[in-house]
């Protein structure tokens, strides 16, 4: 039924595992690729955690690293080509790099899980749904088949895909993209994870749809209570449902900071340079702002800052010298908590 | 085949005609011969007069069963009577879900598809009658940008060969020995380095080779340029750029544009008008302020209430309207209103009477920025947040 409601507030309730470590942590993550053309390095030293129940938004253009460190953190990276040289995931403070092959099955699935950009190709398109999801419980917690149907069915109601139970033998061919992506959530959601990534999970979508697939996840994120870790460069999407954001550039994170900060006030000039690119009523009929250039090679970033040759801030220290992750104060020097920006001149940036 | 497929279709489609009362009157050009009608298409239109017109458009795609004697078991209603203007040097946004016809519009508006019913005109001209040497008058005039630079530019082709293409089959626009020099000329205008003309696409990013798609569709200096999702497939930082060459050229080739996207912001940013489609019809049709500020179809304020604002302050108390399901079949459309069976305000009355495009009575005559046309039973304003 179409309902007409009225947007609440989103803030999730974020809860302090006992011992204060968060959920996920990611530190000082690389990952680069072995080409034929050379050494690609696709991500360059990322940090971020995410608690229990937050919503933390990793913003990015193509080519970022936004879905390498996604997938380094699942653990489904293609090695080679790919290798980690260094760097820690540490879930609830053990670091999945070291484990092995067997203890991270365990964790893959059932306490973290994955849903993928595009449901036509990451569903298999010659077994029926149904099957897909009872895999899971097969799989992880060794039901029989009809048990694991059973299961699959209730999920499909709890996604609320219409008529679950004569559906569940239907192939995704037979399924709209909006269903589809339901049943991607269904499959990600079934063993209850504390963690989902979300890789771009409604970019192929309609907004009506897109509007729909958010409206569920966040519902199931509440209920359950997960960290969501969500891949996207939608600035209106991230607007929405995340908590706080960490945009990334050239396989860096050039900026984090809680959700309403970032909107107000960015402190990296690519930021600043995606939300001024947005179209605004008062601006019609003149041009865009635009972010002028293209976004870095990885097989050749620029020296120093690599987004320097775009920047209109640039200075002779941004080719030479590479920007840490400054911790952006309040011009009297008050810290934001949270925030962060790795530009030499974040200051002229958030205040000037 | 396509002539019986026609008549076919005409029959079925007598009670599908959208009445549209207050679009303009068509001032038709009979031409008696080929040369009276190319003479026709070469004449210019003054700024701000219609050039395009289409009136109750219709494309049905036949759905058959059995191999070697096909029987037609239906049809796929992809546009369903539609009729629309566009005038000189404006923008038409036409914005829609996926599947809701927008696509077909625009190959039936480049007669790359058969109309199965409806005229489109062009300079009083009906494009969909026109063959031999008055089409291909008509086709120079109207070009195409694509949605994708990956598949719509050939691989093996250079850039040069790709920009030039267009004059082998017009070489009245530019003469054999010309054509490198105008090559690289529209590759100046589109922003790249003249000097490429010899790189192939693989050797461009996506928005670079958007450019290139742009520079094709500006060969033959046509008056119409429709562009299917142009910025969809490009970087957030590229769209900016792209979509500010668009407006430049605009200007500087005194270009129509149709803008087929789904992206409401940039549609807004770029349209003078707006069209809105739902399972190949037209459900409002007006000004961007008519349709973004003041929309009276269910379906547009549906669809703009869903659209994420990229502002973090506007989260909290905005009215959402969230539609049920998913769209119907095109194959076979709720009878009545199409958007019936996903509207809030559906009654009986509209599971039986086909709501008109027009201007609203309770509307009809007032001043107000509601006073457009929309193909709604109840229309009523109704203010939507949106970005």
């Amino acid at each position: 039924m179409t309902t007409i409601e009225k947007t609440t507030s989103a803030t999730s309730r974020v809860e302090e595992s006992d011992d204060g470590t968060p959920l996920l942590e990611v530190r000082d993550l690389h990952v680069e690729f072995h080409t034929r053309e050379g050494l690609a390095k696709a991500v360059n030293g990322v940090n971020y955690s995410v608690r229990a129940g937050e919503t933390l938004a990793v913003l990015g253009e193509s080519g970022s690293g936004k879905s390498v460190t996604a997938q380094a953190i699942m653990g489904i990276l293609d090695m080679p080509p790919g290798k980690i040289p260094q760097g820690q995931i540490l879930y609830r403070g053990e670091d999945m790099l070291t484990m092995s092959n067997e203890e991270r099955r365990k964790i893959r699935g059932r306490k973290i899980a994955m849903i993928f950009q595009d449901a036509l190709s990451a569903l298999n398109p010659v077994l029926s749904v149904g099957y897909q999801l009872g895999e899971m419980f097969r799989v992880h917690q060794g039901l029989s088949k009809k048990e694991a149907k059973a299961k699959a069915i209730e999920l499909m109601d709890r996604v609320r895909i219409p008529a679950a139970k004569e559906r569940v033998g239907d192939y995704p061919h037979q399924f709209s993209g909006g269903m589809r992506q339901r049943i991607m959530i269904a499959m990600a959601l079934a063993l209850e994870p504390d963690l989902i990534i979300a890789d771009e999970p409604t970019t192929a979508l309609d907004v009506t749809v897109q509007a729909q697939v958010m409206d569920l996840l966040a519902e199931l994120q509440r209920e359950y209570n997960m960290g969501l870790i969500l891949i996207t460069h939608d600035l209106g999407v991230v607007a929405d449902v995340a908590d706080k954001i960490a945009v990334m550039y050239a396989g860096r994170i050039v900026e984090t900071a809680p959700v309403h900060e970032l909107y107000k006030r960015p402190a990296h000039p690519y930021a600043r340079g995606l939300l001024e690119s947005i179209p605004r009523l008062d601006r019609k009929g003149q041009e865009l702002y635009a972010i002028k250039g293209l976004p870095p090679n990885l097989l050749k970033v620029p020296s120093g800052c690599a987004f320097n040759p775009r920047c209109p801030k640039a200075e002779d220290i941004c080719s030479t010298e590479i920007p840490v992750l400054h911790q952006v104060t309040e011009q009297d020097g008050t810290e934001l908590p949270g925030r962060g920006s790795a530009c030499h001149f974040w200051k002229e940036t958030l205040h000037g | 085949m396509a002539e019986i497929e026609k008549k076919a279709a005409v029959d079925r489609s007598d009670d599908i005609q959208d009445a549209t009362p207050n679009v303009t009157e068509v001032e038709t050009v009979d031409a008696a011969t080929e040369e009276a009608a190319v003479e026709a298409i070469e004449a210019p239109v003054e700024r701000g007069e219609p050039i395009l017109q289409v009136r109750n458009l219709v494309k049905h795609f036949p759905l058959t069963q059995g191999i070697l004697f096909k029987r037609q078991i239906g049809a796929v209603k992809a546009v369903d009577g539609i009729s629309f203007d566009l005038y000189q040097g404006e923008t038409l946004g036409i914005v829609g879900e996926s599947g809701c016809g927008k696509s077909t519009v625009a190959k039936l508006l480049m007669t790359l598809e058969t109309a199965t019913a409806g005229e489109v005109f062009y300079k009083g001209q009906d494009i969909t009658r026109l063959s031999g040497r008055a089409l291909r008058a008509v086709r120079r005039n109207i070009q195409m940008v694509f949605q994708d630079p990956y598949t719509s530019l050939n691989p093996r082709m250079t850039v040069g060969d790709i920009i030039g293409e267009p004059y082998e089959i017009h070489p009245e626009v530019a003469p054999k020995g010309d054509r490198r020099r105008k090559v690289q000329e529209l590759l100046d205008v589109v922003g790249l380095n003249p000097e490429y003309i010899n790189r192939y696409p693989h050797q461009f990013s996506g928005g670079q080779r958007q450019r290139i798609g742009i520079a094709r569709g500006l060969a033959l200096n046509p008056e119409i340029i429709i562009c299917d999702e142009p910025v969809s497939a490009l970087d957030v930082s590229v769209q900016a750029q792209v979509i500010n060459l668009m407006e430049k050229l605009q200007d500087e080739f005194n270009l129509s544009y149709v803008f087929i996207a789904h992206d409401l912001s940039i549609v807004r940013h770029i349209s003078d008008r707006v069209g809105v489609m739902y399972l190949g019809k037209m459900a409002e049709i007006g000004t961007d302020t008519e349709i973004y500020d003041h929309p009276t179809h269910p379906y547009t304020q549906a669809l703009l209430s869903a659209v994420p604002v990229p502002d973090p302050e506007s989260r909290e108390g905005r009215e959402r309207i969230i539609l049920a399901g998913d769209v119907p079949s095109p194959a076979n459309p709720p009878s009545g209103c199409r958007f019936r069976t996903r509207c809030w305000k559906a009654e009986d009355r509209c599971s039986k009477e086909v709501p008109l495009l027009a201007v609203p009575e309770r509307f009809a005559g007032s001043d107000t920025p509601a006073a457009h046309e929309s193909a709604c039973h109840f229309a009523e304003e109704k203010d939507v947040v949106h970005a």
